[in-house]
């Protein structure tokens, strides 16, 4: 949004520049064909300030991850967070300020070495302190998985509930970012819904975000927290600046309808919000407007009470089609409110294709192509 | 004082013997089928009491499967190792694992998991937490010659140094990885070798030699908690049983190789003999507690044959720490089922 336009501003701004300094780059024309960072395909819109948690502060996504990560150091004394550079700031600039304030033995680099990472962060939460955990992009969990799948989701159950690692949370930047491609861009969330032991929480905004990843670092279960990188800065809200928590496991209805049901999680949420708006506008069609929040596990009564109302489902996500979460949500719902259903469930998601780079807009799954799938649904 | 002067030194025969007759009956047991599977310590057990021995009560133990003694020199009862394996009602592990997955938190020793090295840096981050709750505990950490070659060894030794956290590395080279011979598992000089690229203070030791063992992990451990300096220790010793009952060493190496480790290199043998020659110990000793010892194992095992299975709710429990809707729904479900088709499942053998 903000940050798409800065950049095209940008891109303009050294066009000039160049076309004065002579040379090769008068011959190049004025902007490339096409622009490499493509304006954001949704429109973020914050919610309102909540007045029951105190005084608010405007923070983009990064910060208000970084108010939680304070507000934990500050009441948690076991607490310590680590990973890759998180030291100096983080990438992101997540845990910016942590360190000088908290110290060094709280606040540290690891080598580079994500199964590293998580099993020191599982051992850490077996010792009984808290463990946050960052993995530098979600693209970069895989070789945590055997930590993860193996070990974290399973510590409590095989050891007759004497030993967990509940106090272990990952924290991994997640989903596209306009340019990200492959590496940079990957929604992983499938892998790890499949199994059972861990929580996985994906935040649509600052505000949620800061509230879920407290109820994270505080749940008693190995939780997975993705952060979608592209709202870390284009995504800014009043939040909190006091503690607080979001439950897990609760899927919010952000709007409600009677035609049509729209579930998606993270970004795309506010992708559906807006063809939401379209569905009102063009079709007169009225949709109700989940945000899943929590994909395992998830809040099957939230989606099957609104389908059973409404029946029509639009699942979406960025993340490929098949054997994406979109398919668990569909064949449960389908389960348990068969007769209600109006049409096919409808997924509206990537492509079956890893991330690419220079057909990004083409592999989204954008406003347009959920609005075409749920015109087809009306018109079934 | 050294063990060596020491009336009653801390790594006595009883504990490592009292090993060996639970693992003769319990090999046994799997082949006549009581148990589904198991595992001995048969030439290891050195390595296990010599070390345990040099710890504190409090040290957090986290293990891979062949570390029994450590768990048995702290106390472990014969009858909860005999649940664990059988998985009856008084398994704390409640029934959820294959047989030699011990754990046991009052003793700190962390249970077992199939997967190999991943205890590794899981050492690592208990290890540093605990240093910073400045609690003069150390962290030791056991792991095969053969599990060493797993990336997660080589992260559990970078933590530990760059992080500088108070462990003690154990690694038994018992010289196979189930077949396969640690020619074919390194080229280098063994694991000992690769501490120092790591930064790690790294020492080699005769893992059958009990005192040799207590003596490096003792000073080990000291300096592992007083200079927050990790400690990798490689014990050599030798792997005189079969992997487990799944497997059958004879296809690859010999009885010859075996005898010779059995007879002339056998940690509770070179124990034996020098309290022997101490006066610390006597046949009529050796024989009353080799009569005794196999009577309490009996006396356990047929205690642990007897008793009933968990109730099978417990299948769905401790997933999360609470249970959530959909488990919830699944054990209704199951309960269902068995109404109607509990004649074809062993309910009999299970609590109500």
């Amino acid at each position: 949004m903000a940050a798409a336009g800065l950049a095209l501003r940008g891109a303009l701004a050294s066009g000039a520049a160049a076309r004065s300094r002579g040379g090769l780059w008068s011959r190049l024309p004025s902007l490339p064909a096409a622009p490499c960072r493509p304006a954001a395909h949704f429109a973020f819109q914050p919610d309102p300030a909540p007045s029951a948690y105190g005084q608010t502060q405007k923070m983009n996504l990064f910060q208000s991850i970084t108010s939680a990560l304070d507000n934990t150091l500050a009441k948690d004394p076991t607490a310590v967070i680590f990973g890759e550079d998180v030291a100096f700031g983080g990438v992101f600039r997540c845990t910016v300020g942590l360190r000088d304030k908290y110290g060094k033995d709280r606040v540290f680099n690891t080598p580079l070495c994500e199964q590293g990472i998580v099993g020191f962060g599982i051992g850490v939460a077996v010792a009984g302190a808290t463990a946050i955990a960052e993995i530098q992009f979600a693209d970069y969990i895989f070789p945590a998985f055997d930590q993860i799948v193996n070990e974290a989701a399973k510590y409590r159950y095989r050891s007759g509930d004497l030993f967990n690692c509940g106090n272990l949370t990952i924290r991994a930047p997640w989903g596209c970012v306009g340019h990200g491609a492959l590496y940079h861009s990957q929604s992983p969330e499938a892998f790890f819904a499949h199994c059972p032991g861990i929580k996985i929480v994906i935040p649509r905004s600052p505000l949620q975000a800061k509230g879920l990843l407290l109820s994270c670092i505080e749940d008693k279960n190995p939780c997975i927290f993705f952060e979608p990188k592209i709202l870390y800065r284009a995504a800014v809200e009043q939040v909190p600046v006091e503690p607080y928590n979001i439950p897990l496991s609760q899927a919010e209805v952000l709007q409600t309808g009677s035609d049509v049901t729209l579930v998606a999680w993270g970004t795309q949420v506010h992708v559906i919000k807006e063809v939401a708006a379209m569905a009102q506008e063009k079709l007169g069609v009225s949709c109700e407007v989940i945000d899943l929040r929590t994909i395992l596990p998830w809040d099957t009564e939230t989606v099957c009470k609104s389908v059973v109302k409404t029946g029509r489902l639009l699942i979406s996500h960025e993340a490929p089609l098949t054997g994406g979460f979109a398919s668990e949500i569909s064949s449960t719902v389908q389960e348990e409110c068969f007769l209600n259903l109006e049409a096919p469930i409808s997924r509206v998601c990537g492509y079956d294709t890893p991330f690419p780079h220079i057909f990004e807009p083409f592999y989204i799954p954008d406003k347009w192509k959920c609005y075409d799938a749920l015109r087809k649904m009306i018109n079934y | 004082m050294p063990p060596g002067e020491h009336p009653n030194p801390p790594c006595s025969p009883p504990t490592m013997t009292l090993l060996n007759t639970m693992d003769r009956i319990l090999y046994e047991s799997q082949r006549q089928g009581r148990i589904s599977f198991y595992m001995t310590n048969y030439g290891e057990e050195g390595t296990h009491v010599g070390s345990a021995a040099a710890l504190d009560d409090t040290d957090l133990v986290f293990g891979q499967y062949r570390e029994a003694g450590v768990l048995m020199y702290r106390g472990y009862p014969l009858d909860l190792f005999m649940a664990q394996c059988y998985g009856n009602v008084s398994d704390p592990g409640k029934g959820r694992q294959m047989p030699v997955h011990y754990g046991c938190r009052d003793r700190h020793f962390v249970t077992i998991s199939s997967p190999l090295a991943t205890q590794i840096p899981q050492a690592v981050g208990a290890a540093y937490a605990i240093k910073r709750a400045d609690a003069n505990r150390a962290v030791i950490c056991y792991f095969g010659e053969g599990a060493a070659s797993e990336g997660d060894a080589h992260a559990g030794f970078n933590f530990a140094a760059t992080l500088e956290c108070p462990i003690v590395f154990f690694c038994r080279n018992n010289g196979y990885a189930i077949s396969t011979p640690t020619s074919e598992q390194y080229r280098g000089d063994g694991i000992a070798a690769r501490g120092p690229g790591y930064g790690l203070m790294s020492i080699r030791v005769d893992g059958n030699d009990v005192f040799a063992v207590y003596n490096a992990t003792k000073e080990a451990r000291r300096r592992a908690v007083a200079e927050n300096q990790p400690f990798l220790i490689e014990a050599m010793t030798y792997r005189i049983g079969h992997h487990s009952t799944s497997d059958d060493s004879s296809a690859y190496r010999s009885v010859d190789e075996v005898n010779y480790w059995d007879k002339q290199d056998h940690p509770i043998s070179r124990l034996r003999h020098y309290m022997l020659n101490r006066g610390w110990w006597d046949e009529e000793e050796e024989k009353g507690w080799r009569k005794s010892s196999r009577k309490m194992v009996m006396e356990a095992f047929e205690q642990a044959e007897r008793k009933l299975k968990p109730n099978p709710q417990l299948l769905f429990s401790d997933v999360y720490r609470e249970m959530p809707p959909h488990l919830r729904r699944q054990r209704a479900a199951l309960e269902r089922h068995l109404q109607h088709y509990g004649e074809h499942y062993p309910l009999e053998h299970f609590e109500k």
